[in-house]
């Protein structure tokens, strides 16, 4: 499973100082919430994404707790504010301690 | 028919289809990405004659507004994860010729055209193939490589990728000529009815598309969509997983999987939606 | 017991949804809303209006339902689904940079129920919106 997780994120190229952009991330992951059985009627263990963060630079654009009733393949859509020029850094932390990371340079001008 | 087992199916149908709740299918178009034109209402096909009405549709739109609009936007097509895994899949070298699909195809854009077409008879052979075939074909006789089981995730992530480069074109199979005997079968084969319930593809996709099964719009079944990301699975769903859930919701023995018959009822069903576009990897429910 | 073909259906039906149930309570009761809403108000009952929450009135498929809520001024929004077997669901947490205190997201709802969202405003004050999501049983395998 773990080597089918792969994070995507859309970020604009580029942006205006102040201006409000819209980021969206799609990450595969089953989020197995721990609530079901397999065939053999045993509870399969939960393993999802329990959080994500996005940050800019360093500075917080969003921090979120994810809890199993976030569908498979999380998505999330929000908005940010770039002062200057840099990169964004996008994490999601497994349950079984695993992070996955992405991040995108935007240029403002 | 016995009279008993009569009143039984007539009660079965009873239940199934909520007779009075018709919804129209929504008015709405689809550019995917700002970009690619989905052909979504379509002249049916003559030899249907008028059994779909005057126009073919596609299941898109007989699904709610924010299911569709999920398949509007790649990067919010989960089905499209499973298209960039199959990229990678794709330029992977495997097999006694240590051969890739890119070495002997280039890039998967160079498979456009090749979804609308399918399933197609193999000049080889005289059999009718579906994707699944040409591909392990590849796979086993051109890279020397394990075929891929027909459902397995691998063959959903690679139809989708083949289908995805394709999508906009219009369906377009040959029903004439060495494919006339096979689109004949799949024919009869939509037209039985099967199952302890018995119905037949037809009872509901054809008799009652508009209507609701339980609190589900039933769609004109179409299969220009396949392979699917459905949110009930929430994974891709090959044509022929589609059919054999059908089939099993009848309470019959499906056929198998990658079975003479499914290819042949996958020629047919392709027909009655000629002229919609190829939109795999579509979002249903 | 005589098995009609009728209570035949229905224990196979029975059977089918137990197959796919949790071992845990169906549902999450008043009560432990009301404690989860507790713990992140402080007790505090949250006011009414500054946030608008976004939900399909009829979702096609629980397993994946758009959610969108928008608090302007909020420090954190909570989203809980009532319904669920476990209620809770996420928190937002805004930081400097984000440009609107709103997030979108695809969630899972068990059964047609009420989801709630509570945002922390920056003064310290809660505001609660609350919908109710209709979820649909699909007619076949679904």
């Amino acid at each position: 499973m773990a080597n089918d997780v792969k994070p995507r994120v859309r970020v604009p190229k580029t942006a205006s100082a102040g201006e409000a952009i819209v980021l969206k991330t799609l990450i595969s992951h089953e989020m197995e919430s721990g609530l079901r059985r397999d065939s053999d009627g045993n509870i399969i263990p939960r393993k999802i994404i329990n959080h994500f963060t996005c940050t800019f630079n360093g500075e917080v654009v969003i921090d979120v707790a994810l809890e199993p009733a976030i569908s498979t393949n999380p998505y999330f859509e929000f908005e940010a504010v770039v002062p200057e020029s840099g990169t964004f850094n996008f994490t999601w932390t497994d349950d079984d301690g695993s992070v996955y990371e992405a991040s995108e340079e935007i240029t403002v001008g | 028919m016995q009279p008993t087992k009569m009143l039984t199916a007539a009660a079965a149908l009873m239940v199934v289809f909520n007779g009075s709740a018709i919804a129209e299918p929504v008015d709405d178009t689809l550019v995917v990405n700002d970009e690619i034109e989905i052909t979504l209402r379509a002249p049916a096909p003559e030899h249907l004659g008028g059994a779909l009405g005057p126009e073919v549709l596609s299941g898109w739109l007989y699904r709610e507004a924010e299911t569709r609009s999920v398949q509007r936007d790649d990067f919010e097509n989960p089905g499209m994860l499973a298209v960039e895994t199959a990229q990678g899949v794709w330029e992977t070298a495997e097999g006694t010729e240590d051969k890739s699909c890119a070495s002997c195809h280039e890039g998967p854009e160079s498979m456009r055209g090749v979804r609308p077409s399918m399933p197609k008879i193999n000049p080889e052979n005289g059999e009718l193939w579906a994707m699944e075939q040409y591909i392990n074909d590849c796979r086993e006789n051109r890279m020397g490589a394990e075929p891929w089981g027909w459902d397995s995730q691998t063959m959903r992530g690679m139809t989708a990728l083949i289908a995805s480069v394709s999508r906009g074109m219009p369906v377009d199979v040959q029903i004439d000529g060495p494919a006339q005997s096979y689109w004949e079968q799949g024919k009869e084969i939509y037209y039985t009815r099967y199952g302890q319930l018995e119905l037949s593809c037809a009872n509901c996709h054809e008799d009652n598309n508009g209507r609701y099964i339980r609190a589900d719009h039933l769609s004109q079944g179409q299969t220009n969509g396949f392979p699917v990301y459905r949110f009930n699975t929430t994974g891709l769903v090959s044509l022929h997983n589609r059919f054999r859930g059908c089939i099993r919701d009848t309470r019959a023995e499906p056929f198998a999987v990658g079975s003479p018959e499914f290819v042949a009822l996958e020629l047919y069903v392709a027909s009655r939606g000629m002229g919609l576009s190829i939109e795999g990897p579509a979002v249903r429910q | 017991m005589k098995i009609t073909r009728r209570s035949a259906m229905m224990l196979g039906a029975g059977f089918a949804a137990a197959s796919l149930l949790p071992a845990l309570p169906l549902y999450a009761s008043v009560e432990e809303v009301e404690a989860r809403i507790a713990e992140f108000t402080g007790g505090e009952t949250p006011g009414e209006g500054g946030i608008t929450l976004t939900t399909p009135e009829i979702a096609e498929n629980g397993n994946t339902v758009p959610v969108s809520v928008s608090a302007p001024g909020a420090v954190s929004i909570m989203l809980l689904a009532t319904g669920n077997p476990n209620p809770d669901v996420g928190t937002f947490n805004f930081g400097p940079l984000a440009a609107s205190q709103s997030a979108t997201t695809r969630i899972r709802l068990a059964s047609t129920q009420d989801v709630v969202a509570i945002a922390k405003m920056s003064d310290g004050s809660f505001v609660q919106a609350r919908n109710e999501v209709k979820v649909t049983i699909g007619g076949c395998g679904g």
